[in-house]
């Protein structure tokens, strides 16, 4: 493999890596406070991309308002989800929250097919970000240097947010005991709404950069992508921001390097992922960075 | 001993009731109502493995549309005629000993169903050490990964085109056979004291360990056992829909499948075969949403995806308002019937 | 009542990360000896039970039971060797019925396979029937088998206690560990509790270590005594002569002293 051809594949897989990363975000802080798997979260990734389809398409927005609406209504979305189908269930067996999200997820999927219907539809580009630069014999998207950017700046905003503001401190209190956490005043499920308010932004952003660098949306586009960022979560060590962070690109790069240097393999691609997954939770099933969970007698 | 002969004698009675019906229906009615009768009995046996393994024993396993698809083509494989065989195959041809094996689709189904007992207790090594949604999304991995690999495999799958002209060998008398075969033997494993174990491991790991269960053991037992009778379902399916392919087997139909047993009442035979036929039925009849109607000169298009939008919404309902389904943990016994008890499993 | 030697720890150590929860423990049970393990919460005694009845591989030292080493064999495998327990905070089956409770720990003794009921064997049936007369004897004894096709979790709490230890005889021990099985009960009951427990140890012959803060109880029933405090163990010896040891009212001051028994 040549230099050039090397670099390519770099770059496609930070791209890749970061869109990862940013729905194992949303996962592993779901997963941090409510122990819960979000089954939905790649569904809100998918109504993230539609939201902007139709904003620049139908309503003929400009790029910039329609990326926040979408932003902002995806998020919405993902507290609704919490609000109808997780939090009356707080006090049930965990599973019974997870069998709910099972329903949400194919709720949602269906219900965009019943909307949006089962076509996959193309995404038309933004004008700045189509063409390819070359530098040398490299020959690079500017999406694959804008996705990783733009990515890594929500997620050091997100860091912030949970490590230095006082909704972050909550947060961070609530995923060690929920129960003393209420008892010190907080209000829990304000903050629980807004984990998933914030995880699901940042699923939208990452369903928006998707669908524009494969340009398409698709109901069930945020099924795989889904399944892979939570594995991405658990290898990085689910609970963990910065462990989400680096099992995304941990797996992007695994995806795209083992098909660069393996072209036989490609056909195993989407199995990559469920087979690191089981190797991670037979070798060390807290993952890279996340805490030890002792059973107790 | 009164009572058991009396129930002995009603079980038998009732075997024979059915065994009637079903020759009745199997003359009376059209092929769609057969179809979907059989659908009932394939999906029941479905609903009573995922119960052995999460509603008896407690492991919350998302693989079943795995053993399904092991189940399908192996004996999918085993009946296709060797004519049949060499049409299909357009890619590769089908590698030399399946080229040629055949069997009777008893053995076939069977075959089906052991080769899908031997791949849970493959990855029961691995997977069972886990708990809880670990479990759950490990096991889903496995499935994905048998799909993954059947679109792969071609000289052994077909790859994505997979088997068409399947011989229909699945009539009610196989499908309802087997059925009451599961329903038997699943009835009984749970209310012998073999049961109780896996019970009590659902109940709580620790104090069954301290008892002396090998609760490892018994994960594997369920699971096997439950992975059998899926290995069955997939099997009697394949026949059923003359068709099979890869894309058949994703999480949507191991998803029906949690949705019949979390409705019928995680931890009751009887809850499951009811709700297998309620929800084979309902499912059966969304078709219709999907479809063009015409009423009085008006048409009203077909909704595509309408269908899981209601079938999904019936699920979170389910889990939101009637967690314990239709049954709970209930039974139905004949002691029921001849003396009002409420409370079954082990009544004296 | 012979003697001998039933179960020995030798310098039994548990350490988690930087946190030494028990330190070089040795003890020597008699056989049908009733003996006690006391001290201030967090001194180790439930460690100690895990240690031998193999809920955690000790960091150090051995368990021998029976002349036996047993150190780290996985609890069920001990559970087979003879040695039963109960909980702290009671751990009952609790969707099955009493009955049922008791006829899964009695199945540690099955021989037939597990298939053997569901497949009509007659040998399994008959001794699941043998099982199932044996465990509603066990629960006339504990005075349960009216409750035994109650659901085992809408017991009252004594009940429960004493069907925990129930489960427990039905896996046929020779060596009985109870976790605090006084906790939460009123002067009656544990004064009945301290008859149930020479009850039992003379029917089944069985040897018991208890854990239990109830000083009348560990003082009426025991017969020695071993004192933890901070995971080492400080005093051991009679019931007489633990209550005056000056050591263990040290350990003790400040939480209730074991003197007004």
């Amino acid at each position: 493999m040549s230099l050039a051809m090397f670099v390519q594949h770099f770059f496609n897989a930070l791209t890749l890596g970061s869109l990862y990363s940013l729905i194992a975000i949303g996962y592993t802080m779901v997963y941090g406070i409510l122990r819960l798997i979000n089954f939905a979260h790649g569904d809100i990734f998918m109504l993230g991309a539609y939201f902007v389809f139709f904003g620049t398409i139908a309503f003929k927005l400009p790029w910039l308002p329609a990326v926040l609406l979408a932003v902002a209504a995806s998020s919405f979305a993902g507290i609704l989800v919490d609000r109808i189908a997780y939090r009356p269930l707080r006090d049930a067996p965990r599973i019974s929250a997870l069998i709910s999200s099972i329903g949400v997820s194919f709720f949602i999927q269906n219900l965009a097919i019943v909307l949006f219907t089962g076509i996959p539809r193309p995404v038309q580009q933004p004008k700045i970000l189509t063409g390819i630069m070359q530098f040398g014999a490299v020959r690079i998207l500017p999406l694959t240097l804008v996705v990783p950017t733009i990515s890594f700046v929500l997620v050091l905003g997100l860091l912030w947010i949970v490590n230095k503001t006082k909704p972050g401190l909550a947060m961070r209190a609530i995923s060690k005991d929920i129960e003393t956490t209420r008892l010190m005043g907080v209000s829990v499920d304000k903050i629980i709404a807004l984990t998933f308010g914030l995880g699901s932004a940042l699923a939208a952003a990452s369903g928006i950069m998707w669908a524009l660098r494969y340009p398409q949306v698709h109901p069930l586009m945020g099924s795989f992508p889904g399944f892979k960022a939570f594995i991405a979560a658990v290898l990085g060590g689910i609970g963990s921001i910065q462990g989400a962070m680096v099992g995304g690109l941990l797996l992007g790069f695994i995806e795209i390097m083992i098909v660069a240097f393996l072209p036989a393999l490609s056909g195993y691609k989407d199995a990559f992922a469920f087979v690191l997954l089981i190797i991670i939770l037979l070798v060390k099933p807290t993952g890279l960075m996340g805490e030890k969970l002792e059973e107790k007698v | 001993m009164k009572r058991t002969t009396r129930n002995a004698l009603c079980n038998l009675l009732l075997l024979a009731a059915g065994a009637a019906l079903l020759l009745w229906v199997d003359r009376t009615f059209d092929r769609y109502v057969v179809q979907v009768l059989n659908l009932i009995a394939i999906n029941t046996i479905l609903a009573l493995s995922l119960n052995l393994i999460y509603g008896f024993t407690g492991m919350f396993s998302l693989g079943h549309a795995g053993f399904m698809a092991v189940g399908a083509y192996v004996s999918s494989l085993l009946i296709l005629p060797q004519a049949q065989k060499q049409t299909i195959y357009i890619l590769k041809p089908l590698i030399w000993p399946l080229s040629v094996l055949q069997a009777p689709f008893f053995v076939a189904v069977l075959l089906g169903g052991l080769a899908a007992a031997l791949f849970a207790i493959l990855i029961s090594v691995p997977v069972l050490r886990l708990g809880g949604d670990y479990l759950g999304i490990a096991t889903l991995g496995f499935a994905e990964i048998i799909r993954v690999v059947a679109n792969n495999i071609v000289p052994i799958t077909n790859g994505a085109l997979g088997l068409k002209g399947i011989p229909s060998y699945a009539n009610l008398w196989w499908t309802y056979g087997w059925c009451a075969l599961a329903v038997i033997f699943i009835a009984r494993l749970v209310q012998s004291n073999t049961g109780n174990v896996l019970k009590a491991i659902r109940d709580d790991e620790v104090a069954a360990k301290a008892m002396g269960i090998d609760v490892f053991k018994y994960k594997v037992i369920s699971f096997t056992v439950g992975g059998f009778f899926a290995g069955i379902g997939g099997a009697l399916l394949a026949s059923l829909l003359t068709t099979i392919d890869p894309k058949m087997f994703t999480f949507m139909l191991t998803f029906n499948v949690l949705m019949i047993v979390v409705a019928g009442g995680l931890g009751s035979i009887t809850g499951s075969v009811l709700s297998g036929a309620v929800i084979t039925v309902l499912l059966e009849w969304l078709r219709f949403v999907e479809n063009p109607v015409t009423i009085g000169g008006f048409t009203i298009p077909g909704v595509p995806g309408m269908r899981m939008v209601v079938f999904s919404l019936a699920l979170l309902c389910i889990i939101l308002f009637r967690r314990e389904g239709i049954m709970g943990m209930r039974e139905w016994s004949w002691d029921m019937l001849f003396r009002g008890r409420t409370r079954g499993g082990e009544a004296r | 009542m012979s003697n001998g030697v039933v179960l020995e720890t030798k310098n039994l150590t548990m350490r988690f990360g930087g946190l030494t929860a028990v330190q070089k423990f040795s003890a020597c049970v008699e056989e049908g000896h009733i003996v006690g393990l006391i001290g201030p919460n967090g001194a180790g005694k439930t460690t100690c039970f895990n240690m031998i009845t193999g809920f955690y591989v000790p960091t150090e030292g051995q368990v021998l039971f029976q002349g036996a080493d047993i150190t780290g064999l996985p609890p069920h495998k001990v559970c087979a060797r003879g040695i039963a327990r109960t909980f702290q905070n009671i751990r009952l089956f609790k969707n099955e019925t009493v009955l049922q409770n008791v006829m899964i720990a009695g199945h540690v003794r099955q021989t037939s396979p597990w298939w053997g009921k569901a497949m009509g064997l007659p040998s399994a049936i008959r001794e699941e029937q043998n099982l199932r007369e044996y465990s509603l004897s066990l629960l006339d004894a504990v005075g349960l088998s009216q409750l035994a096709m109650e659901q085992a979790d809408s017991l009252p709490y004594g009940a429960q206690r004493r069907l925990e230890i129930a489960r427990a005889l039905a896996t046929n021990p020779r060596f009985l560990l109870l976790d605090e099985p006084a906790a939460g009960m009123n002067p009656q009951e544990s004064e009945a509790l301290m008859a149930f427990i020479r009850n039992i140890r003379d029917r089944f012959s069985l040897t018991i270590l208890l854990i239990e803060h109830d000083m009348k109880v560990v003082m009426g029933v025991c017969e020695h005594i071993w004192v933890l405090d901070y995971g080492v163990c400080i005093a051991e010896g009679e019931p007489t002569a633990i209550r005056s040891n000056p050591k263990v009212i040290e350990a003790y001051l400040g939480e209730e002293a074991p003197v007004h028994a």
